[in-house]
């Protein structure tokens, strides 16, 4: 029976394409684990793992659309050209960043990024932009805090909305054949002088340390240039790889489906055998307690529950397995009322083996194939009530989850601000997960239900 | 079972589910509820201390005056009881089923009341409004499509209306929802986005107000669920033209449009009838989400709000009323499923 359903699944049409796509998403899953640092699985929520990110940048792609957009750039002292001499007892570090600037839009911000090293005298830090037309400007000039401790560790963001940063620019009005009054430091860096348009061309952008004893040393040095356009999916409101976030989505979304499924479906298996097999007054008496469970509102109770029980996954999954098995009793109980009387099953009772035995070596087996089918259809539905959940802001909040993704841009008010591509892709993963598993489903039900009508036409 | 004692088990159904899950919603938010009763308590104690023209020699005199006023105040109201002591939990029960709600600490209703039962009931009409509505649309094009495509069964829109039926099970319905917004409030600019209508609700003209607010939701449920809702009345009505009496009617020469349309949909009355009432019922449940993304100021969007600022009198409220409204559906569901069938009497 086993190996005909099987058959059956790889011969029909829908099974396959089931098939093919959760192929597909497991694939997806197992490049994610390979290739994509699992920090980033752990650190979802947490906002300095994402900081060097643009902030809602939309996917790269977009780009090739209308105008060139500003594609985001992040370097680190690795890619940088650095040069270091002493003079007078001054060691001076320069770190310089060539960046070749060619879209037709500003980028949103900049950030530039150090970690240093030193004991009682700070450094001084002066960061200038050469720019393609040879006007060089110096951006920043600040010493570093004094140190608290020997062996001092410094680390700092300087953002493009620092007030050092503005104020030396506005130096530079001479350059400008504009009133620069009026634009931002992201702007006035990459602007024309004639025009506020991009300059194209190379920036060569130097980030110099001036040390004053010989312990001091440079740790970290990086530019980051906030774009418009970042990754396959963009990012959200918090900096976060929504690529990242939908790819680990797969394997939660899989867990959450299967193990609901599995364990609400074998209750109702049993549930449903037991209730048909005995019969008279045990049937009667556990139907009307699956009446009652089904007439639970379930949405309601689970909120309830996760309210008061706090917002573990697990937890979400048990409640889901508690209200999950009603209806996979009542078909169940149906085919084993039919089932009890069946010969070889009153011809095993007849033998005085016990009913536990009966059900157990006779019935069950003859209904796992129906089983596979029903875990399979419930496995959407699973994946829906987990996502309606964290949607409400009731789920588990350290993991990906795409309905938890999905509650984080309907708080951010992402459809009224037109933010597309954080609400999308989530929303497709689940309807494509969920399409995987209907289709498998049907095409196991169509050969397994005893209780499907066989179509005249058909 | 004759029809009065399928009533009356309905009946002791519905009474036991009900009675049930307010009994799990005060054992689960009990405690949170008897914390959050003795902090209103305390903070009221200490506004009155503050306010009041009683003196103290010292802060310990003033403190230990603040907690016997705390004591004895928790105790008149019974905060003093575990609490889950049988008697204080069927005594919340019976209040809650008698709508005794209690006042909520966040929400007015739209004329001040703090209320429980006051705001409640006025979104309850709005809610109903809403998903009523859609349920009547999306069964009318459900049954006519569905009947369409079954006489045309195994066709190209046959085909593409079980394709729609299988993604519209497939999509969340909030997340179309989220996409509708994103497409014509933002895009196209042709609805608003919030669906909370502008004008104050003494204003003549706040319903027609909130009948244009409501276009877009109303679309959005309907979208998300003719298609199967289509395929479910093809279901019935395919096994129904499959059954002999059809066949002995095309022998007699009657012509296959009318067997559709009049006798075959007939037939197909209660079991379409049952899933139209299920529909419904499950409906305001999923309310809590639909309404939250379009924010439709109904018992769901409420709900959605009271479960942020964690307002216990209101949840508890609104599971009562929601589940009330749940097995009323249902239930006459039933009755009208039992004086559809001849079927069901007989057997």
């Amino acid at each position: 029976m086993q190996k005909k359903l099987f058959l059956g699944l790889i011969r029909s049409r829908r099974g396959i394409i089931g098939i093919s796509i959760l192929a597909f998403l497991l694939a997806l899953t197992a490049i994610a684990i390979l290739v994509v640092p699992f920090d980033s699985y752990k650190l979802w929520n947490d906002p300095d793992y994402w900081i060097n990110n643009p902030k809602t940048a939309s996917p790269f792609w977009t780009g090739y659309f209308g105008s060139k957009e500003f594609e985001h750039v992040s370097l680190d002292q690795y890619d940088a050209k650095t040069s270091s001499e002493v003079s007078e007892g001054i060691k001076v570090s320069n770190f310089i960043f060539d960046v070749n600037i060619q879209s037709d839009d500003f980028p949103d911000d900049f950030m530039f990024l150090h970690s240093v090293k030193y004991n009682e005298v700070p450094p001084v830090l002066q960061i200038d932009i050469t720019r393609p037309d040879n006007n060089t400007f110096t951006v920043y000039y600040s010493s570093l805090p004094t140190a608290n401790n020997l062996n001092n560790t410094f680390t700092d963001r300087i953002f493009s909305t620092n007030n050092n940063i503005k104020e030396s620019l506005s130096q530079y009005q001479s350059v400008f054949s504009f009133p620069i009054s009026g634009f931002e430091p992201p702007v006035l860096l990459f602007a024309d002088t004639n025009k506020p348009q991009v300059l194209h061309g190379t920036y060569h952008i130097s980030q110099k340390f001036f040390l004053f004893d010989n312990s001091s040393r440079i740790d970290k040095v990086g530019v980051i240039l906030g774009g418009k356009v970042f990754g396959i999916m963009g990012t959200d409101d918090l900096r976060r790889d929504l690529f990242i976030g939908i790819i680990w989505g797969i394997p939660i979304a899989l867990f959450i489906g299967l193990t609901v499924s599995i364990f609400s479906i074998s209750i109702g298996l049993i549930y449903g055998v037991v209730s048909g097999y005995r019969g008279k007054k045990t049937d009667e008496g556990m139907m009307r307690i699956n009446d009652i469970f089904y007439a639970f509102p379930t949405l309601i109770l689970l909120i309830l529950l996760s309210i008061t029980f706090g917002r573990s996954i697990f937890l979400i999954i048990l409640i889901l397995m508690t209200f999950g098995w009603m209806g996979t009793a009542k078909v169940i109980r149906s085919i084993a009322l039919q089932m009890r009387n069946f010969q070889y099953v009153e011809a095993a009772k007849l033998m005085g083996q016990s009913d536990m035995k009966v059900i157990f070596k006779h019935i069950i087996p003859q209904l796992l194939p129906l089983t596979f089918a029903s875990v399979a259809i419930s496995v959407p539905g699973a994946i829906l009530a987990e996502a309606a959940l964290s949607f409400i802001g009731l789920g588990d909040p350290t993991l990906p989850t795409w309905g938890q993704m999905l509650h984080d841009a309907n708080t951010a008010d992402a459809a009224s601000r037109g933010i597309w591509w954080w609400i999308i892709p989530p929303g497709l993963m689940i309807a494509l997960t969920g399409l995987a598993f209907f289709l498998i489903g049907n095409s196991l039900d169509a050969i397994a239900n005893p209780l499907r009508k066989q179509n005249k036409k058909i | 079972m004759g029809l009065g004692k399928t009533l009356l088990f309905r009946s002791i159904n519905m009474f036991l589910v009900l009675f049930s899950t307010i009994l799990i919603t005060v054992i689960l938010l009990g405690p949170t509820l008897d914390k959050l009763l003795v902090d209103a308590v305390r903070n009221q104690v200490i506004d009155e201390v503050n306010q009041g023209t009683l003196k103290f020699q010292n802060p310990e005199e003033r403190s230990s005056y603040i907690n016997n006023q705390i004591q004895f105040r928790s105790k008149t109201l019974g905060l003093d009881q575990d609490s889950f002591n049988p008697s204080k939990l069927i005594h919340r029960v019976v209040s809650v089923m008698t709508l005794d709600l209690g006042k909520s600490h966040f929400f007015t209703s739209d004329f001040g009341s703090s209320n429980v039962r006051d705001i409640i009931i006025e979104k309850v009409p709005k809610t109903l409004l809403l998903f009523t509505t859609a349920t009547i649309l999306v069964t009318i094009i459900g049954i006519f499509l569905g009947a369409y495509v079954a006489g045309k069964e195994g066709s190209w829109w046959d085909k593409f209306n079980s394709l729609i039926a299988i993604f519209s099970n497939s999509f969340p319905s909030w997340w179309v929802a989220m996409i509708m917004i994103l497409v014509f409030a933002f895009t196209l600019h042709i609805f608003p986005a919030r669906a909370t209508p502008l004008s104050s609700p003494s204003d003549p003209n706040y319903i027609f107000d909130l009948l244009y607010h409501m276009t877009l939701p109303l679309i959005t449920l309907v979208i998300v669920s003719f298609g199967s809702w289509a395929y479910i009345v093809r279901y019935f009505l395919i096994n129904i033209l499959n059954e002999d009496f059809i066949y002995a009617k095309r022998t007699m020469g009657i012509s296959k449009r009318k067997i559709l349309y009049s006798h075959a949909l007939r037939n197909a009355g209660p079991p379409v009838a049952t899933a139209v009432g299920l529909g419904l019922a499950s409906s305001f449940g999923g309310s809590i989400i639909t309404e939250a993304v379009f924010d439709w100021p109904g018992m769901g969007k409420l709900f959605y709000d009271a479960i942020g600022l964690l307002d216990i009198p209101i949840i508890i409220g609104l599971t009562y009323v929601g589940t009330l409204i749940f097995l009323v559906t249902i239930f006459i569901t039933d009755i009208a499923y039992s004086l559809l069938d001849p079927r069901v009497k007989g057997s």
